[in-house]
């Protein structure tokens, strides 16, 4: 498992270039261009169970949803920063991308650091430190729970 | 209990006598907006789409703008995609290409009003605050899960409240304004939150709130928002929609926000947004003389009449610098129209001007006006990202029409004061 760290404000169009919105929409059109003009080694490189490290405001910018579609193809396991974006968080719960929100782990990891995730319940081992994130409300748990917002309405409208 | 804008809007929709920040709230918003990236939404629910149909035929508002006319052949694929969807569904609010910024025509439209809740598939969707309507940003999966079924959930954000004092000087914008707010208090600084405009507002027109409200997101605001006064009514009247049709929404006096700040206008000078942040502002001053290879004008931050004839003032009778390249675009038809009517565009042609179809045009480096590794355009849109305009290695500059105008005449950022008159 490999931990990819990066700093403040990552915006949309160092996750997915503005020039390819409207010509990429699929996973397989995505995972080239992913981060592409944030670190040209991440799409070769990235392995399914990757984490990334990242800090405050990950994910600003555009509504685009093909940075979180492209790091849940590729298997990325959680996205650790110390805030993100809302237009991000959301579509994130959406694809049913895992974000933990923890200012205090991002601080703690330094490179070569081990990372531990226990998302049922909220916690997180970095090198030696332990730390607690908050649960997400139920609400949204129930749309991250059942694979998405697509999986989780068409439940929806089979009920009614 | 007392609530803020938002808090109260929100309670009205969720049918709840009182909400607090932190709650989630199921809501059915009046209007969905999205644009180009209608082809991709729709794609993901062909199969729902044949069951259950759409919702609500007039709940969505579809605007081609992002990459218009079509640029390639899979662009034309999707707009194709979205004509036949909307005859398919019998869609009633769509505008196709050249009609105008998705932004600018549901305001011009009078799809925003006050006391509304309008969510869009597009970041800037928090524009129609200025219309005192709570309107915000989605990605594409929930505008089609909107689609279906309608509703959606909202958590309650925090309000921020900011008073504004004393009086724009000679010269200055609200793009102006609001770049020295962002520059402020950073591009997060309103994560999550919902952003009140108090005080000395009645100097802002409709125009120069719509300006401000569209950046709201660049600070992170969930929403931004001006409170219905004469000059929202006097502007939805002159769009035929009178003030019978409509609730404002208004804070309760003793409303809680989380953070109260509070800018002096009249200290503010002309700004820039430098690379690669919205939030790394100066003033003009401080870079003045830094040589530019484009100037943008246009997009749904400064692409309306009033800015246009702004631009048109300073460019009468001048001609561009010949090493630098000035595109314009109007941000509807309407607007277009206006300016043909006023002379405006015979002057910025006049003046060296590239007029491009009303749309997003290079904003988002799709087509149009990309960058060359090594470039510098100075733009009036709203984002200044490393890529943006579709090369990283090229700097992008954000600022007033003013300032964008005046530039272009000598190919290097200026203050603008010395070009306009009094």
């Amino acid at each position: 498992m490999k931990i990819w760290k990066y700093g403040d404000n990552i915006n949309t169009d160092m996750l997915f270039p503005g020039k390819y919105t409207y010509t990429c929409s699929t996973a397989d059109e995505i995972k080239p261009h992913l981060l592409e003009d944030l670190d040209p080694s991440f799409s070769k490189n990235v392995k399914k169970g990757d984490i990334l490290v990242t800090g405050k405001n990950f994910g600003c910018g555009s509504s685009r949803e093909q940075p979180v579609i492209g790091l849940k193809a590729v298997g990325i396991k959680a996205i650790v920063a110390e805030s993100y974006a809302r237009i991000f968080y959301r579509a994130a719960i959406n694809q049913g991308l895992i974000l933990i929100e923890c200012p205090e782990a991002v601080k703690a990891f330094s490179e070569g650091d081990h990372i531990e995730l226990d998302i049922d319940n909220g916690k997180i081992i970095v090198g030696e430190n332990k730390f607690s994130f908050p649960k997400l409300p139920k609400e949204i748990l129930a749309i991250r729970d059942a694979g998405g917002l697509l999986a989780y309405t068409r439940s929806k409208l089979k009920k009614k | 209990m007392d609530m803020t804008f938002v808090e109260k809007l929100l309670a009205e929709y969720s049918d709840n006598k009182d909400v607090i920040p932190g709650q989630i709230v199921t809501v059915h918003p009046d209007h969905l907006l999205t644009h180009d990236n209608t082809a991709a939404i729709i794609q993901k629910i062909t199969n729902e789409l044949k069951e259950y149909g759409v919702h609500s035929k007039s709940l969505s508002i579809i605007v081609l703008d992002h990459v218009i006319p079509a640029a390639s052949e899979k662009t034309a694929v999707n707009h194709k995609v979205i004509r036949d969807f909307v005859r398919t569904y019998d869609i009633k609010n769509f505008f196709d290409v050249g009609v105008g910024v998705c932004h600018q025509i549901v305001v011009e439209k009078g799809f925003a009003l006050p006391g509304k809740i309008i969510l869009g598939s597009d970041s800037h969707t928090c524009s129609y605050g200025a219309i005192g309507a709570f309107s915000s940003g989605i990605d594409r999966t929930e505008a089609a899960s909107l689609m279906l079924t309608g509703e959606t959930w909202l958590k309650v954000p925090n309000s921020i409240k900011i008073n504004l004092q004393g009086k724009l000087q000679f010269g200055l914008s609200a793009k102006d304004m609001i770049l020295h707010i962002i520059g402020d208090i950073s591009a997060s600084g309103a994560n999550y939150c919902s952003v009140e405009y108090h005080g000395d507002v009645g100097q802002l027109s409709l125009d120069d709130r719509f300006t401000i409200a569209n950046m709201g997101v660049e600070m992170g605001a969930k929403n931004a928002v001006f409170l219905v006064d004469d000059i929202t009514t006097n502007y939805l009247n002159s769009i035929g929609i009178s003030r019978s049709s409509y609730k404002p929404v208004f804070p309760d006096k003793n409303a809680l926000y989380s953070k109260e700040l509070e800018y002096n206008l009249s200290e503010i000078e002309p700004m820039v947004a430098c690379p690669h942040s919205v939030d790394n502002v100066k003033p003009v001053s401080d870079i003045a003389g830094l040589d530019i290879q484009q100037c943008l004008i246009g997009t749904c931050t400064n692409g309306r009449l009033s800015d246009l004839r702004i631009v048109a003032q300073i460019l009468k009778n001048k001609k561009i610098h010949p090493d630098t390249r000035l595109l314009i675009l109007p941000a509807s038809k309407n607007i277009y129209e206006g300016a043909l009517k006023e002379g405006i565009i015979e002057t910025l042609v006049r003046a060296g001007g590239i007029i491009l179809p009303p749309g997003c045009g290079p904003c988002l480096g799709a087509h149009q006006g990309v960058l060359a590794p090594g470039e510098r355009c100075l733009s009036t849109a709203n984002r200044n990202f490393k890529g943006r305009m579709g090369c990283k290695e090229a700097e992008i500059y954000l600022a007033s029409p003013a300032t964008v105008a005046a530039s272009a005449i000598y190919g290097k950022i200026i203050d603008p004061r010395k070009e306009m008159k009094k």
